[in-house]
């Protein structure tokens, strides 16, 4: 057996050793990264000096670069990449398929589309921009799922309906920019990059309220979203509620990428890439909810390092780090899955 | 029909529809307890669709179906799942899973968020893997197994449910000859030693005869006939539910029904030819490698 048990009285976890290891070491890296991104900037300190800071010690410029710049940065680092990850999973799960996810099937330009509404159109604030970015994810997924609903959902379907309406989309996109104005249009652009630059706690709390229930709903229904994987008649001969558990497992994902989208823009492959990582790292079958969502948190806090550092004194938007390395990806994993024959 | 006493399973007067489509309208059936149903008829002619009902993955339009006196579709999921089991025509097994952790998932209903694996768990899985002949390949990869193989787990995972009842679906679709012969005697064996109610669909008539001690014979999607296969399967009842003249001769192997189609010019003719048909008796059915291994009828022959 690939999976081992802990036992204390009457109750028992089962659990694979090797995603339980995956899963401490990515989150070993992601403290790691995260410790590195508050301790530089332009004004470094050591992890001494956070630690003195964050428990009260610290001279006022240090409060204010760690509390007030880069906690919350990291934070919500932390929190997009794993709502986006897990949301990602949880589709990449449900169509059956690793190209069902978020950011390829609609609900990033969804959400895109839903924000540049309200800059373009009403030139509206930013929080008011960010329920734009709500709106427009969520109502994007409710649009998908209709299209592709017959008596149940099925992967190629929801594939192709997802990509049919991301072109549309896109297009709607580009005719919002050109009715801009100059500015409006310069704001559309930055938000449409997807970057962490300046995100602070007024993106953290709503953003760590929304996960704090959506994260252990949907890590509840991870059981029954493994025995989904082997078919809706095999699941329901388990006694899954087959229906009931997809809904509410879609609507958390949509409504945890279309959160996450707005507090940081679209920042593209995360979902795409991360639970396919976190499955060729603990080599378990199934959604791997809780490694691929650690694993989306130290991608992006990878990229935002990447994006700081790796350019010299030219700061990118993390947005475009995660956009070449997913692409990359993206591209490596039609060449294997039309080797395995699956295209 | 079977009397008044209650069985355990059965719809009463079902009307079965995929959305606007009726398929069977006011529909009764029972199955026995204890029996090795065997529900047939041509295609098309609702037993999939009724099978799907039996196991409540569809829900009737009009009438209930019946589980231990209680209306299937009132009862909560999990517990339907722990007297109930399906093993569904096409079930996907997940990317990179072994067959230990497949038939571990049969233990689903069984287990909730804090309880996931117990000892029994454990237990109940090596022996459904056992009794299924797939033990050996517990570490193995679902996807490099052979087709007969595969079935096997997956009827080993619909074991580990530990369902008194269970439903299968066409268990022999996509097997070849050999293969069918030993799904079915596992079949036979897991009715016989474990006292199961088994209700299976399946197409090819002399295996249902061959093996069913309950036959249903169902035709656009009303019950025709049933009862023990030796009574149920005659040349008059195989033309009213099939449309195909033929003979029925006792099984050389079992003394069970064998059903011989009347051969092609008997059939275009207006009469049958007893002659014609006599020289067209042997069965695609009856495999001569098998039938050292069936000499004493029902004998399982399994592991190989």
């Amino acid at each position: 057996m690939t999976t081992k048990t802990l036992r204390t009285g009457g109750l028992s976890l089962r659990y694979a050793p090797r995603a339980a290891l995956s899963g401490a070491g990515l989150l070993l890296l992601a403290l790691g990264v995260a410790t590195v991104l508050v301790c530089t900037g332009d004004f470094p300190m050591t992890p001494r000096e956070v630690l003195d800071t964050l428990l009260g010690n610290g001279t006022p410029v240090q409060e204010f670069a760690v509390l007030e710049l880069r906690l919350p940065r990291v934070l919500v680092a932390i929190l997009v990449g794993g709502a986006l990850a897990l949301g990602g999973a949880v589709f990449q799960s449900i169509s059956r398929n690793p190209l069902g996810s978020p950011d390829v099937i609609g609900f990033g330009q969804g959400a895109t589309v839903g924000a540049l509404t309200v800059i373009v159109l009403f030139q509206g604030s930013a929080v008011a921009t960010a329920l734009g970015a709500v709106a427009g994810g969520i109502v994007t997924g409710a649009a998908i799922y209709l299209l592709a609903w017959k008596r149940g959902v099925h992967g190629y379907r929801l594939v192709l309906v997802g990509i049919g309406a991301a072109a549309m989309l896109t297009s709607v996109i580009h005719y919002l920019i050109t009715k801009a104005n100059l500015t409006d249009a310069t704001r559309a652009t930055v938000w449409m990059t997807g970057s962490l630059e300046g995100r602070d706690w007024t993106q953290f709390w709503p953003l760590l309220a929304v996960c704090c229930v959506l994260v252990p709903l949907v890590l509840g229904h991870g059981r029954a979203l493994r025995m989904l994987e082997m078919g809706d008649d095999a699941a329901y001969a388990l006694g899954v509620k087959v229906e009931r558990t997809r809904i509410v497992l879609m609507a958390s994902a949509v409504l945890l990428v279309a959160v996450a989208t707005s507090a940081a823009g679209p920042i593209v492959f995360v979902s795409l890439s991360a639970p396919q990582l976190a499955r060729r790292l603990t080599r378990a079958p199934g959604p791997n909810l809780a490694v691929s969502a650690v694993m989306g948190a130290a991608l992006l806090l990878g990229a935002d390092w990447i994006a700081g550092n790796a350019f010299g004194d030219r700061q990118l938007p993390v947005g475009v780090i995660t956009g070449i390395l997913g692409g990359c990806y993206l591209l490596w994993l039609l060449v294997s899955e039309r080797k395995a024959g699956r295209i | 029909m079977s009397g008044r006493q209650q069985q355990r399973l059965g719809a009463e007067s079902v009307t079965l529809a995929y959305e606007q489509r009726v398929i069977a309208r006011d529909l009764s059936v029972e199955i026995p307890d204890h029996s090795f149903t065997v529900i047939v008829g041509p295609n098309a002619c609702g037993k999939s669709t009724l099978l799907r009902a039996l196991s409540r993955m569809l829900k009737p339009a009009q009438g209930r179906v019946l589980l231990d006196g209680q209306s299937i579709h009132s009862m909560p999921a999990k517990k339907v799942a722990r007297t109930l089991g399906l093993l569904p025509q096409s079930s996907v097994a997940p990317d990179g899973i072994t067959v230990a952790d497949l038939v571990a998932r049969g233990r689903y209903p069984h287990q909730g968020l804090l309880r996931q694996w117990s000892p029994e768990d454990e237990r109940i899985v090596q022996e459904s893997m056992e009794s299924t002949g797939v033990a050996e390949l517990a570490d193995r990869f679902v996807d490099e197994l052979s087709g007969g193989q595969r079935q096997r787990v997956w009827i080993a995972m619909a074991l580990a449910q530990q369902t008194p009842l269970l439903l299968l679906d066409e268990p022999t679709t996509y097997l070849d000859i050999q293969h069918q012969i030993d799904v079915l005697d596992l079949c036979a064996e897991l009715h016989e030693n474990q006292g199961r109610t088994l209700v299976a669909v399946l197409h090819d008539l002399n295996h249902a005869a061959r093996y069913a001690t309950h036959l249903i014979a169902v035709r656009g999607g009303e019950v025709v006939a049933e009862g023990p296969p030796s009574e149920v399967v005659t040349a008059e009842l195989v033309e009213r539910v099939f449309g195909l003249r033929c003979q029925v001769i006792d099984d050389p192997e079992t003394g069970t029904p064998l059903v011989v189609p009347a051969g092609r010019q008997a059939r275009a003719g207006r009469r049958s030819a007893p002659g014609r048909t006599g020289e067209a008796a042997p069965d695609p059915t009856q495999d001569p490698a098998q039938e050292p291994a069936q000499e004493s009828g029902q004998a399982p022959a399994l592991q190989k």
